[in-house]
């Protein structure tokens, strides 16, 4: 087995072997807490530009399946891990994960000390790294890490989102009954399981991509408006601020974890960078109206910062418990809200699945407006 | 919300004895409970009939009651104590029936007593499979097809319409007691009829067998408020059809989707919610064919489980704690997790190794039980551990249970098991089967045959493939470098002794020339598989200690990583540690930031915990070595604690300052010693498992503090200690050790049979033997060798008809204390474990007691014992015989300390730290105005087939403890702690052997006296006639018209005497004491036992037996010697 090596900006390296492809690789290193869902977490666009640790140490244990993709692709840069499993087992498996990151050349590095990363990334902040099979010095790493761009002010949504406008239907089901609702999706890197849940509450989603103007946008007369998950800093995808800002008090809108973000932009806000994310499936976040708890599954760097909102236009309706961090936002006057983690899990508890309906809901009192 | 304000006073059930089926998790979770509620400023009344917990400590509760566990005794302590709210979720199964009865007769309406965590109607949905099933079906989950029986012929019934195999469940039994797995008919109608009979509402389920499918439990909480979480999701290695508590299982769960596992997350939220169980905690169990992934419920259990102290202990996540603090109003948002101080208990831990949990079986001690394994659940203790990797674990977890194996080692050569033994103990589940999956690896048998055979997911046995391949790696690749090594590095470690210049071990890498670098990377790899140091000496034929010095040369040192409930995502301050082999050591991270903070120089003393429960060492030493952590913080030590029972309160994050999880060997103490650097290390506490280990631990340069190694050894040595004996004046049955079959024989025959044999350096009389001929003996010395070890096996002169005392006293070195006398009730012969007692003495003469005492001073000073001293005695004739001391915690300490209010392992702790006995208030003189009386809970029932006779191997797994002001009563009350309540009417069967047959006269005269009618076997009844008792007479064997068999099975006999005779095969009689066990018929096998049974039987026709708290029994001297 090929020895790797993972090196950090901040001089600390950590060395394991390589399974899949060889070469380099860069991005910033985050690490992910949740024990399942290593292919959803792989196929999530929201992960552009990340090199993923996973704190589970044996991951690969089920295979892959062409059922759990969150997304056409594998959008990690690298993946970081304590133990590949050699043989998986699961009745839904159709191949293993090594072969499948090899067929997505992913670099993906087993052997590593992930408790030992994942502690230092929690001190020290999430930080870029570089991935290498061949280049074990340390100078020539750190050379080649400082000329790659950092996560902040980086656009990456553009890398991810569809190059032309589609419409979402989930394969191999038959279409059962005629949509309620014509929803406009703005991917900015769309995770699939949101496609499936609108999709189930009788929604035909029209997937836009990012740089979609507000007109082409109502020219479908949409319902609603939802905003999608996606990588990087929401500051610069100002196409989609722009339009929601259009949007707010015209459409409902729905946002989910980057949505959140342009949502708080577009209302006046501010985000900032958190020292190492939410990447994980098990932060409690209550909802403020209802006080109830959800354990929800969560992968966010950026955050609203809830000051910078004007208090009578904005309320925050979902809240971090570990950390009380923004989890929501609803506008006082319009149909608009935004969810910060993952209402549609994948991987993770789907214990606030319930948000769809509101969405479902605020769309009915539109039409019926009308 | 706040906690609330409506209720003050809380009665808590414990779970009494420890038996098969529910060990002390119970303990644990009811300790955790109670402190939790005192913390909240709730009073507390505690009731269990098992001494040897911590539960029952006077300080943990506002009034303790040791008392048995039934509706009626209960209802006498809510008439006294009139609490407000009952708490019977963290009691188990016990205190769960139990509550259920009280609220069915009307009792806790009566005394308007509310039920906390979960009511009546909830319990009887989660525990009533019909309404269960109803509740699954409704919420739109699968379970088995399955149908009810109450009849013999309602089974039938059901098996022709459901396919064979079909599975038999008992409804409100526990463990699974009477449940199996039928084939075909017979076996279904044997099955079902012994399951209608052990079913608390005589019923039982018929259910399609879903044997092989994959089993998986969830741990749920739900608060108050609907807020529903997740603790911990496990995987059981083994399949199907075999109890969970018997098999190997896995946290989290390995072989799911997050699709999978959150559909199994989604149906317990909704069956929680369905089944309405309003706060604490909850055990799912599901099935998943592996084929398709249908999943079906199996079961769910409305309360914390032996699974939730596992779950606790493998995330971290405290949830009986927790469910005693939402069963009083809090909601889990407003509960702080403790661990990492800044997060709230409404979240779902996530952890970032692997953990094993290995079931113990003691299947040696019942050699006429076969070790198959089934959905009765047989194994008596369990071992967690916890690596970065599965493969890691497991060999942690199987060198931790202690039954001779070094990890997955070969202790057995794969080439001579022919292949179809391997074949069938593959296909039938039992004990050992684990191994036999490597012995088929290494027999070249593929993953797939191998997971067809057991039915185990090829997941595991791929797992389990890797660490066979990387032996074989090893043995090829890297024993030659070992050898080399340790020869080299013995060298240079000589070479560097002669010069002075003894450093750090010097480097042995001179057998590894540039290009072999390869082997450090190998022996590393080999650790991190989780390869001990014992495995690879054997491989290389080297010594242990030379690959340890070896490694560590090398560098190549265990590391330890915390266990924080958030896989490092937020800071973690609770410190609970276990080794691996990775580059970071949190534990010396840990150690350098308290020193840094430390005002002071930090002074710590490590424990060392007893290892898996078993027949023998249970819960009794746990007991004790809480105390000593209890006891040292308050001197100001640091104390730090390494046990790998997850049942324990030893291994509550809370009890010490660190916890280390790990296994109890030599090897992995030496790491956490190393790491810790202990000031002292406590080896007397934890049973035989660490005082295995001092003699090591002490070569090593290990400071062991209290008795000296050398004075433990003494006391082990059979020679050294008959010399001992013969100095101080005493005496000694006449004795020898041998080392070969020869010398036995002739040391039997210089001191005459009957004869005591046993090995040296074992727990529980293993392989203990009373032997009464010389063919007998031939027989038994094979045995005795293997389990001895290479130590010799000891041969005692068996004095017939003595009485047996126990005395537990704490030495200083220079006084002693005598803490209690006990008398054993069964004559001398019978394993003190078994055997029930009673404490003050009640037959011995007041010289013979000052005798004891003497004796017991004279030996504790002379062998210099610094600490807990034990001491058998055997008295005939008045002569005080010396049979064996044990400078060490007792098994009988907690009942020791329960009984007179002195808190024994507490006070022998700080001896041992430097205190000295008159630092305490304490009095030997002071008499106890009540009656204590220890009796053991034996379980013959899970064994079919079993005599339930008893010699000295010991066979109980718990004990009990009857407390009244009268021997009689608290005799009596023992016997219906032990659940065999004596009768107080009715027919009541007498069978005694030879010699004891002039003695059960008497007996027999007061039973009439008493109203009973009394039966006996031909010659019995001849003795009794002839001294004017009336009685009737039957057939014992199964043929005769008027059999005793068949009364019993007509349930008319309400109690056996039956003492068997000598040697002499007692087969017919076999039949009837099974027969017995079968029905619940109290047996009494000596005729001691039969005295006692008959002042017990008096006692409660006298009156109504009271209930008094411990507090109030010995409140006085209690506060006098509060330490």
């Amino acid at each position: 087995m090929p020895k790797a090596i993972l090196y950090l900006e901040d001089g600390t390296s950590f060395i394991g072997q390589s399974l899949s492809t060889t070469g380099e690789t860069a991005g910033e290193v985050v690490f992910n807490t949740a024990m399942t869902g290593y292919q959803e977490v792989l196929t999530d666009p929201s992960y552009a530009g990340q090199i993923v640790v996973m704190t589970y140490p044996l991951i690969g244990n089920y295979g892959v399946n062409p059922e759990d993709v969150e997304s056409k692709g594998v959008h990690v840069k690298g993946f970081v891990v304590k133990e590949f499993c050699r043989r998986h087992s699961n009745f839904r498996a159709t191949q293993s994960l090594i072969a499948y990151l090899n067929e997505n050349k992913i670099i993906a590095v087993e052997g590593i000390d992930t408790r030992a990363l994942t502690r230092h990334l929690r001190l020290s902040g999430a930080m870029k790294g570089m991935i290498s099979t061949k280049d074990f010095d340390l100078k020539s790493l750190a050379k080649k890490l400082k000329a790659i761009p950092s996560m902040e002010g980086g656009n990456w949504v553009k890398e991810v989102t569809t190059k032309k406008k589609y419409i979402w239907k989930s394969e191999g089901k038959k279409a059962t009954k005629k949509p309620r609702f014509k929803v406009a999706a703005i991917d900015c890197g769309i995770k699939f399981n949101i496609l499936r849940i609108l999709e189930q509450h009788g929604c035909e989603t029209h997937v836009f991509p990012a740089n979609a103007k507000f007109s082409e946008v109502m020219a479908i007369k949409p319902d609603g408006l939802f905003l999608s998950n996606g990588p990087g800093d929401p500051a610069v995808v100002t196409d989609v601020i722009k339009l929601t800002k259009q949007a707010a008090g015209k459409l409902p809108v729905f946002g989910i974890c980057l949505g959140n973000q342009i949502v708080g932009l577009a209302l006046g806000g501010k985000t900032y960078k958190l020292k190492f994310g939410h990447h994980g499936a098990n932060h409690p976040v209550k909802d403020l109206e209802s006080q109830r708890i959800g354990i929800t599954s969560q992968n966010h760097g950026f955050c609203v910062d809830m000051k910078s909102l004007n208090p009578d236009e904005v309320e925050l309706i979902h809240m971090n418990l570990n950390d009380q961090t923004v989890e929501g936002l609803r506008h006082k006057k319009f149909p608009l809200f935004s969810i910060q983690y993952h209402p549609e899990a994948a991987p993770g508890p789907t214990d606030a699945q319930y948000l769809f309906d509101e969405f479902i809901r605020m769309m009915e009192c539109h039409k019926k407006k009308k | 919300m706040p906690r609330r304000t409506d209720i003050k006073k809380i009665l808590l059930i414990g779970s009494g004895p420890i038996v098969i089926g529910q060990a002390c998790e119970f303990d644990y979770s009811g300790t955790q409970a109670c402190k939790a509620l005192r913390e909240e400023g709730f009073e507390i009344v505690l009731v269990n009939s098992n001494p040897a917990t911590i539960m029952t400590d006077p300080e943990i509760a506002d009034q303790t009651y040791i008392e048995p566990l039934n509706p009626e005794f209960i209802e006498r302590i809510i008439e006294k104590e009139r609490p407000d709210a009952i708490l019977p979720t963290l009691g188990g199964q016990t205190a769960l029936n139990i509550a259920m009865k009280l609220c069915e007769g009307g009792v806790l309406e009566r005394y308007n007593v509310k039920m906390l965590g979960a009511n009546y109607d909830v319990i009887k949905k989660a525990e009533d499979r019909e309404c269960f099933k109803k509740a699954v079906l409704k919420v739109g989950l699968d379970v088995p097809r399955s149908t009810f029986a109450h009849t013999l012929e309602e089974a039938r019934k059901a098996a022709k319409s459901i396919k064979f195999p079909l599975i038999i469940r008992p409804s409100y039994t526990l463990g699974g007691t009477g449940g199996g797995i039928a084939r075909d008919m017979n076996e279904l109608e044997k099955i079902a009829a012994l399951g209608i009979e052990s079913s608390m509402i005589h019923e039982v389920l018929i259910e399609e067998s879903i044997e092989g499918w994959k089993e998986y439990e969830l741990e749920v909480m739900r608060d108050n408020k609907d807020n529903v979480v997740i603790v911990c999701s496990i995987e059981n290695l083994d399949p199907m059809g075999i109890h969970t508590g018997d098999s190997i299982t896995v946290a989290p769960a390995q072989t799911l989707t997050d699709r999978e596992y959150q559909a199994m997350r989604n149906a317990s939220l909704a069956l929680i919610r369905e089944i309405g169980v309003e706060t604490g905690g909850s055990n799912i169990q599901f099935a998943v064919n592996p084929r398709n992934g249908r999943m079906v419920v199996i079961e769910m259990n409305p309360r914390v489980s032996r699974s939730s102290a596992l779950a606790s202990k493998a995330t971290g996540f405290p949830i009986a704690k927790f469910a005693a603090k939402l069963a009083v109003g809090y909601s889990l948002d407003e509960i702080q997790n403790d661990i990492t101080r800044e997060t709230p208990a409404s979240f779902e831990p996530t952890i970032d190794y692997c953990v094993v949990k290995a079931p113990r079986f003691t299947f040696e001690k019942f050699p006429e039980a076969k070790d198959i394994l089934g959905v009765s659940m047989k194994s008596v203790g369990e071992t967690m551990a916890i690596g970065r990797t599965f493969k890691e674990a497991l060999q942690k977890a199987l060198r931790g249970l202690e039954i001779g194996h070094t990890g997955l080692d070969n202790k057995v050569d794969f080439k001579t098991i022919p292949d179809e033994k391997v074949r069938q103990r593959l296909e039938e589940p039992n004990a050992s089967r684990i191994f036999y999956i490597k012995y088929a690896l290494q027999k070249k048998w593929s993953i797939e045959k191998i997971a067809k055979l057991t039915k185990i997911d090829p997941w595991f046995i791929d797992q389990i493939a890797q660490i066979e391949e990387f032996e074989h790696i090893i043995q090829h690749e890297l024993t030659h470098s070992l050898r080399l090594g340790t020869r080299a590095l013995t060298k240079q470690l000589l070479a560097d002794t002669k010069k002075g210049t003894l450093k750090s071990g010097g480097k042995a890498t001179r057998f590894l020339k540039k290009e072999e670098n390869d082997d450090v990377e190998i022996l590393r790899k080999a650790k991190q598989l989780g390869f001990s140091d014992a495995q690879l000496a054997v491989m290389a034929s080297v010594k242990e200690e030379e690959i340890r010095a070896l490694r560590k040369s090398l560098g190549i040192k265990a590391t330890f990583k915390m266990v924080d409930t958030c896989a490092a995502e937020f800071e973690a301050y609770t410190p609970y540690f276990y080794s691996t082999y990775e580059s970071e050591d949190e534990a010396v991270l840990q150690n350098e930031a308290l020193t840094k903070r430390a005002r002071l120089p930090r002074k710590k003393i490590m424990i060392l915990g007893g290892g898996p429960n078993r027949i023998g060492q249970g819960i009794e030493f746990d007991y004790c070595c809480c105390h000593a952590s209890f006891a040292l913080k308050e001197m100001g030590y640091e104390t730090i604690m390494v046990n790998s029972n997850p049942e324990t309160v030893s291994t509550d994050y809370d009890t010490s300052d660190r916890l280390y999880f790990e296994p109890l060997t030599f090897e992995d103490v030496m790491n956490v010693i190393e790491v810790e650097k202990p000031n002292g290390v406590i080896v007397q506490f934890g049973g035989q498992t660490p005082l295995n280990l001092a003699k090591r631990l002490h070569q090593a340069g290990v400071s062991i503090i209290g008795t000296s190694v050398a004075s433990i050894d003494l006391a082990e040595n059979r020679e050294l200690f008959a010399s001992f004996i013969r100095k101080l004046g005493l005496l000694q049955p006449e004795n020898g050790s041998a080392m070969s079959v020869k010398e036995v024989l002739e040391i039997a025959s210089r001191i005459g049979y009957p004869v005591l044999a046993r090995p040296s350096y074992v727990l529980g009389g293993r392989a203990m033997r009373i032997v009464y001929d010389q063919q007998s003996l031939m027989l038994f010395i094979d045995e005795a060798q293997k389990v001895s070890q290479g130590h010799p096996v000891l041969i005692d002169k068996f004095i017939e008809d003595a009485i047996e005392v126990d005395v537990d006293a704490i030495c200083d070195g220079e006084s002693v204390y005598v803490a209690g006398i006990m008398e054993h009730i069964e004559n001398a012969g019978i394993h003190s474990g078994d055997s029930a007692c009673v404490l003050p003495p009640h037959t011995i003469s007041e010289s013979l007691v000052k005798a004891i005492k003497d004796q017991t001073r004279r030996i504790a000073i002379n062998l210099n014992v610094i600490g807990l001293l034990n001491i058998q005695f055997a008295i005939k004739n008045g002569k005080i015989y010396v049979l064996e001391v044990n400078p060490r915690a007792s098994r009988t300490s907690p009942f020791v300390s329960k009984a007179t209010g002195v808190p024994l392992a507490r006070i022998a702790a700080q001896i041992m730290a430097g205190k000295k006995l008159s630092d305490f208030n304490l009095s030997e003189n002071e008499t106890l105005k009540h009656v204590s009386v220890k009796e053991s809970v034996l379980p013959f029932s899970r064994f079919s087939g079993v005599d339930i006779v008893l010699g000295p191997e010991m066979k109980s797994t718990g004990e009990v403890m009857g407390i009244d002001v009268s021997f009689g009563a608290a005799f009596a009350k023992s016997q219906i702690c032990a659940n065999q309540a004596l009768p107080k009417k009715g027919k009541i069967f007498i069978s005694v052997n030879d010699a004891d047959k002039r003695h059960i006269l008497f007996l027999a005269k007061r039973l009439i006296d008493l109203k009973f009618s009394l039966v006996s076997t031909e010659g019995t009844a001849k003795v009794l006639r002839s001294g004017g008792v009336k009685v009737e007479t039957v057939d014992k064997h199964e043929e005769g018209r008027n059999n005793l068999l068949t009364l019993i099975k007509k349930n008319e006999i309400n109690l056996i005497i039956n003492t068997p005779s000598g040697k002499k095969s007692q087969s017919d009689m076999r039949a009837i004491r099974a027969a017995a066990i079968l029905h619940n018929v109290p047996c009494i096998t000596t005729l001691q036992g039969a005295h006692a049974a008959v002042n017990g039987i008096e006692a409660s026709l006298e009156k109504e037996f009271s209930v008094q708290s411990l507090q109030d029994y010995y409140n006085e001297r209690h506060l006098k010697c509060a330490v």
